[in-house]
């Protein structure tokens, strides 16, 4: 078997199996598959509403897996995506509530804002592991914590007690008329553009700069870069400030996208959590965060409908999803019994 | 390398497109008839349905209570689950309310309602897009013509759970948990403090917020926490965080039956939350009627009287909120005393205040 053909037959037979999977959990469950899967495309393409409201799932994700494989690629495992983009959707919103500008100062300025507040999120932990190794993972979840109930005390300061922000002014918004009455009122925001340059200045950064070039090399090997003259430390730093902003731009999204508020939270948002298996579905480079990105905005965005067209309960409908990422993301395995399938044969021959 | 993985995600997504699409334009012919024969009969039957927020329907608290009230009425006027009778979605992060809300209204549902303050933004989104959808919202308002609010005077409740814990509390030291600070919790707390305040003003009141509603294991450590100080009445006003509350309630009163540990419920009657073994430690439980507030709506809006753009409050003069049957737990001259003050609270001779001083 040729290598182009196994590149193509391992993710149609990934995808194939956990669908397979995924019906025969409806189907022991007393559910019908077809109409689940069904109800799951329409969800995801069925109509202009569907499709707008799927890429705006996606683009908090695109953002949330940049900064994951960011970190990644400089050798740290950044797990506070989730408070860096809490904390960015607390300021994005805050600068939209504050201040009315003319758009385009008090847009930039908001997401301006998104951005230093996730990377001052990033900062932190980059500081404690460059200058006194203290491991960036257990930093970055506690990070989580305090962003989570540092943000919900300065909503209530914000808000006089209540429990949200006003709404943003127009003028800090990333929704626009165009895009709304191309997919019927959905929330599909200008945001996905803003997501999609960042995967450019992710490529770019790692691959056209001298920063990318040492950080890349700080993560293959610190000692070995430190031995060729590259300052270590500042790089660490380097590389979880810019992935704390790719996480703040994430919750920008949300404030000025889809929201357009911040309300006080009993919970993590998860994005940031997800954000992990994209990077790493993506194998960690800018297209395939895009990939990963994509896979799971859809699959979530599309499982709202089938509890609502096929009346699947929504707790099997999280297992099946659950299942047919289990298996793209499983993709090595298939690679792998394929290889030896195929060398069975030149044996046999 | 890059290229080549660019490559593999491209067939996937394509492989995916299609496959899916099969599915997807067989299916559609036959749930298109079936969708056809039910669509004449919708023109003539009432339908409604409800969103949860993240709570999910069997919260043991008002997203269930919504649900019971909107099966109840369901049943009462010969409607089926489903499309032309009555529904549910359940969302499982903010994000989700605005899709569910909508994808409601395309099914044609008469009247939508959106269970919980964290629905207020989704809602007053959705009205502005559709105006001739009739939604509703509990706990929260939202100012559209075509929208209506439910509010309930929880404050009311509480007072009277704050003077029963007051009357019957032997250390006279009596705990309060709250899950998250918001308007709908404080008056809660307002009220339970009011209560206890109104009987007995050196009652101690230990307060705490958990920050969250999903957290049994917070509430547990707290509810340890208060009654090792030597409370011996919690009231909690915390969800499923309340949940640890009973835990930790049950466990003392299972190592020592003869112990002086009560819990006090909320919003649904939490009574069999209590039981353990042959004791329950439930003292009783501040009932919000959010079924009756669902089932009262859904009736006027059957009859075409649906309360736009009004905001409907619910109180004990209209028993919206209540105290549970406490099954005996209450001694009866006690009782009699609770029903006093009720009754001066009814007749608006006690207000009490919505938030803390």
């Amino acid at each position: 078997m040729s290598n182009r053909t196994t590149n193509l037959l391992v993710p149609i037979i990934s995808v194939i199996l956990g669908l397979l999977v995924g019906a025969v959990i409806m189907l022991v469950s007393g559910y019908n598959p077809l109409e689940g899967y069904a109800a799951l495309w329409n969800g995801i393409f069925g109509d202009m509403y569907t499709i707008g409201e799927t890429i705006r799932q996606i683009t908090p994700y695109l953002l949330a897996g940049l900064a994951v494989a960011f970190a990644f690629r400089s050798g740290l495992f950044n797990i506070g995506v989730e408070g860096q983009l809490i904390v960015g959707w607390f300021a994005a919103a805050y600068v939209g509530v504050a201040v009315e500008l003319p758009k385009i100062i008090h847009l930039p300025l908001a997401i301006i804002a998104a951005a230093a507040a996730g990377a001052l999120w990033g900062f932190v932990p980059g500081l404690l592991k460059a200058k006194f190794h203290v491991h960036e993972v257990i930093v970055t979840i506690m990070m989580n914590y305090i962003a989570l109930h540092v943000t919900n005390a300065l909503i209530r300061t914000v808000s006089g007690g209540g429990d949200r922000t006003e709404s943003i002014f127009a003028s800090a918004s990333l929704r626009s008329d165009f895009l709304e009455n191309l997919t019927e009122f959905s929330r599909l925001h200008l945001g996905i553009i803003l997501a999609l340059i960042m995967v450019g200045v992710m490529w770019f950064i790692l691959e056209k700069t001298t920063l990318g070039f040492e950080l890349k090399a700080v993560g293959f090997n610190k000692n070995a870069s430190q031995y060729s003259g590259m300052n270590v430390n500042k790089n660490i730093i380097l590389a979880m400030v810019i992935s704390g902003a790719f996480a703040g731009l994430g919750g920008a999204m949300e404030a000025l996208g889809t929201f357009e508020y911040v309300s006080s939270k009993g919970g993590f948002t998860g994005i940031g959590f997800d954000g992990i298996a994209v990077a790493l579905l993506g194998m960690n480079t800018p297209l395939g965060v895009i990939f990963g990105a994509t896979l799971f905005g859809s699959l979530k965005y599309g499982a709202l409908n089938m509890p609502n067209a096929a009346g699947i309960p929504i707790e099997i409908v999280e297992i099946v999803i659950a299942v047919i990422i289990f298996f793209v993301a499983s993709g090595y395995i298939i690679r792998l019994l394929l290889l030896r399938a195929s060398a069975k044969k030149k044996e046999a021959k | 390398m890059t290229k080549r993985k660019f490559g593999l995600g491209l067939s996937l997504m394509l492989a995916a497109g299609t496959m899916l699409a099969a599915c997807g334009s067989e299916e559609d012919t036959s749930t298109g008839e079936t969708g056809g024969g039910e669509g004449t009969e919708e023109t003539s039957d009432f339908s409604v349905a409800m969103v949860t927020d993240v709570g999910g329907v069997d919260d043991k608290s008002f997203n269930q209570s919504a649900w019971e009230g909107i099966q109840q009425f369901g049943e009462e006027n010969g409607l089926e689950k489903g499309d032309g009778g009555f529904d549910y979605l359940q969302s499982a992060s903010d994000a989700d309310y605005n899709t569910n809300l909508n994808n409601l209204i395309r099914r044609d549902f008469d009247v939508v309602f959106g269970i919980g303050f964290l629905m207020e933004g989704a809602v007053a989104e959705i009205a502005e897009q559709q105006p001739e959808a009739q939604i509703a919202i509990i706990d929260a308002v939202v100012d559209a013509p075509n929208v209506a609010s439910v509010l309930f005077k929880e404050q009311e409740g509480a007072f009277l759970a704050g003077v029963a814990a007051a009357l019957m509390t032997e250390t006279n030291k009596i705990g309060f948990v709250g899950g998250m600070e918001i308007p709908v919790i404080e008056r809660f707390e307002a009220g339970f403090l009011e209560g206890v305040a109104t009987v007995d003003d050196s009652i101690e009141v230990d307060v705490q917020y958990t920050g969250a509603f999903d957290k049994a294991e917070l509430g547990k450590t707290t509810a340890n926490r208060m009654y090792s100080a030597g409370a011996d009445i919690i009231f909690h006003a915390a969800g499923g965080t309340g949940n640890g509350v009973f835990t930790e309630a049950k466990e003392r009163k299972e190592a020592d039956p003869e112990a002086n540990i009560w819990v006090i419920g909320v919003d649904a009657d939490q009574y069999d939350e209590g039981q353990t073994g042959d004791a329950n430690v439930t003292l009783t439980s501040v009932l919000k009627r959010v079924d009756t507030a669902v089932k009262n709506i859904s009736e006027q809006a059957m009859a075409g009287d649906f309360p736009g753009g009004e905001t409907i409050t619910y109180g004990l003069s209209d028993e919206g909120v209540a105290l549970a049957d406490s099954r005996g737990a209450i001694p009866e001259d006690k009782m009699a005393q609770i029903e006093e003050y009720k009754q001066q609270v009814v007749d608006g001779e006690i207000t009490v205040p919505e938030t803390v001083e």
